[in-house]
């Protein structure tokens, strides 16, 4: 008994020390805590979070408990994935789903003055100096980014219809629990 | 021939009768045709015609766009007054692009692609042949039928399995379509099994159809290579995974296309269209469409050109004797609500149903009692009690796992189910879902790989303006050293 109960205290404070020792000489300088989140955000750069970018706010979330809904373009799904990942729950009664968007120019209003262009991160707005600028819809992801820069509030964030392509039923509404 | 069982299913009161006895009646040209740019599963077809535009019976209105898509053509002569959104008809009542055709009433045929021999005739020319006349599915599911025969190409396909179950209520097209026209039937099926290199044809009809059996096994008796079969009466029998497990004792596996095991299976429906498209070039512009249900005052199968509004069927089988409770796009079981009569008839209509509150018998939900009818029952071999509860709770990858995505949508399990939950549609629900999560997931991947190929692009530029800069530097200071250098 007191032979099994030292051996395997002893292999314990053994075992513990070389991990002890392995995790000192051995550790990684990034945070792989902050490189997974990172992955699992847009990684747009919109800044509509409050932090300079994606990889600050990845930052703020690993080591500084920052909320995990503040993510305006990854939507329901990110924030459910980072509350997943760090193990927090998500409380997303109150964000307001307000659906996938995409930016429009009005062809009217536009003066050509290539900011938009200077801050879309996904190179989705063409356009050149003092001609009219337009949004690739397909490559926009609705960041918003474009909208607040234009000096003639020339661009628009419309909602991404629904068509028969992507329209789904609604879950049922449960009359009663089962 | 020895058959196979099939797991779960129900036995719903079948109510064909109302309709299965009458001979198919052509419905007249109405004042307008509506014929949408998506009438089946793909891209949209691109119209090639604009509004004023004169058109003859049979010409091409749209071409498909894409390896899956399919064309559009005029069914009959007359002029194209706008192209649209107009309702589609589909659950949402959403709008989609459709041509407008105002029949002229002449009805005069376009100049049609020559007829084909299928004895010599090519695979390859089949099928671009059908793929040229718009056909695909008629069973509802929509799918271009020239894909669906391609399958040939790719996998060593042994059987074609045509499908003449209708196991859905109500339903008695494909019924009235084996009666009266089994022998064109019969001859397109062996034109598809040609273009598919499939050796073997087996028709399988339900055995509450014993008028289609005999017609069937009267047409094909001249041909070895088609056996007819009856197959039992089994609610979802005519779900394609099913009808293969019954007549060759193989289950599809989960993700897997029939095609895997040998088999392609198509609606008795889209044989004869291909019969129609390959030996007389007629492309697909009419369809039979089983109107019935308690509010219809005679309920009967027309012979549709495509893109007449539901409402001038139901006015041609006498009107409704009563204000319907819901009206059903295809079948009672796996049909779908349409939100008004004012939409039109596509490719895919098998059924329009105008069903009283006594039909639809729609009962308050109640708590789930875990009898576990929908466990046996489930043809899938899924759980579906388990899977409601987790899409309940907003649990859909838990759903996922527990194989919803496997499910055939048959409704089998909320016909059963004593408590009246709403099962099938928590699956349609969790299915769409799951659809859109996929789409979001896809668009994220697309926006992370926009914004390092951006960043590459403005570091590239940051680098050789840095380059630039030091040249210029490098540049200035030798003109300075040589300036240094020559005073003399």
């Amino acid at each position: 008994m007191l032979i099994a109960v030292g051996s395997l205290a002893a292999m314990g404070i053994a075992l513990g020390g070389l991990l002890g020792i392995a995790a000192r000489y051995l550790h990684v300088e990034e945070d792989p805590l902050e490189n997974e989140l990172m992955g699992l955000l847009p990684g747009s750069q919109c800044g509509q979070c409050g932090f300079v970018g994606c990889g600050q706010y990845a930052a703020a979330l690993a080591h500084e408990h920052a909320p995990v809904n503040l993510c305006a373009p990854g939507g329901k799904s990110v924030i459910e994935a980072l509350a997943k990942r760090l193990g927090v729950s998500a409380d997303t009664s109150d964000h307001e789903e307000k659906g996938p968007e995409y930016a429009l120019i009005n062809e009217d209003l536009c003066i050509g003055c290539l900011r938009c262009i200077g801050e879309c991160s996904t190179d989705a707005i063409v356009g050149a100096v003092k001609s009219v600028h337009t949004v690739l819809t397909e490559n926009c992801h609705g960041c918003a980014k474009c909208f607040k820069i234009c000096p003639t509030e020339a661009i628009t964030m419309c909602k991404v219809p629904v068509t028969l392509g992507n329209w789904h039923w609604d879950k049922p509404h449960a009359d009663a629990q089962h | 021939m020895k058959l196979f069982p099939v797991r779960g299913g129900i036995h719903p009161d079948y109510r064909k009768e109302r309709t299965s006895e009458g001979a198919i009646v052509a419905l007249p040209l109405p004042k307008a045709l509506y014929l949408p740019l998506q009438q089946h599963i793909g891209a949209p077809a691109e119209p090639v015609v604009k509004a004023g535009d004169a058109v003859k019976k049979g010409q091409l209105l749209a071409k498909g766009a894409g390896a899956v898509s399919a064309p559009t053509h005029a069914p009959t002569s007359g002029i194209i007054s706008a192209i649209t959104e107009v309702a589609a008809p589909h659950p949402s009542g959403l709008a989609q692009l459709t041509i407008v055709l105002q029949p002229d009433g002449k009805d005069e045929w376009a100049e049609l692609p020559a007829a084909l021999d299928p004895s010599t005739a090519s695979p390859e020319d089949i099928r671009a042949r059908v793929a040229e006349c718009g056909i695909v599915g008629m069973g509802g599911a929509t799918f271009p039928s020239a894909v669906k025969l391609g399958l040939g190409t790719q996998k060593p396909i042994e059987t074609l399995l045509l499908n003449g179950a209708e196991c859905e209520p109500y339903l008695t097209c494909d019924d009235r379509v084996m009666r009266e026209y089994a022998a064109e039937v019969v001859d397109g099926a062996r034109i598809m099994a040609r273009a598919l290199g499939a050796a073997k044809i087996v028709v399988g009809i339900e055995t509450n159809k014993p008028a289609a059996l005999a017609a069937m096994t009267e047409a094909a008796k001249t041909f070895a290579d088609v056996e007819v079969v009856g197959v039992p009466v089994q609610y979802p029998m005519g779900s394609e995974r099913h009808l293969v497990q019954a007549i060759t004792g193989l289950e599809t596996p989960a993700r897997k296309l029939t095609a895997d095991l040998g088999v392609v299976v198509h609606n008795v429906g889209t044989a004869r269209a291909v019969h129609d498209a390959v030996r007389f070039g007629r492309p697909l512009i009419a369809r039979v469409v089983t109107v019935s249900g308690g509010a219809v005052a005679k309920p009967q199968n027309l012979e549709v050109p495509l893109g007449t509004l539901v409402s001038e069927l139901v006015a041609f089988c006498g009107g409704l004797t009563e204000p319907p409770r819901r009206i059903v796009n295809g079948g009672p079981m796996m049909g779908q609500p349409l939100p008004s009569l004012d939409v039109p008839v596509i490719k895919g209509t098998c059924g329009i149903l105008a069903l009283t509150a006594v039909e639809t018998n729609e009962q308050p939900v109640g708590p789930c009692i875990r009898c576990g009818t929908c466990v046996t029952i489930c043809p899938c071999g899924l759980v579906p009690v388990e899977m409601a509860s987790y899409i309940r709770k907003d649990n859909l990858e838990a759903a996922a796992t527990a194989g919803v995505t496997d499910c055939v949508s048959c409704g089998s399990c909320s016909y059963i189910c004593p408590s009246h939950i709403p099962l099938v549609h928590y699956f349609n629900y969790a299915k769409g879902a799951l659809a859109a999560q996929g789409r979001e997931q896809r668009k994220q991947d697309k926006t992370k790989e926009l914004v390092e190929i951006h960043n590459d692009r403005v570091e590239k530029l940051a680098q050789a303006k840095r380059e630039a800069a030091a040249a210029k530097k490098a540049a200035a200071a030798a003109a300075a050293a040589a300036q240094v250098e020559t005073p003399q």
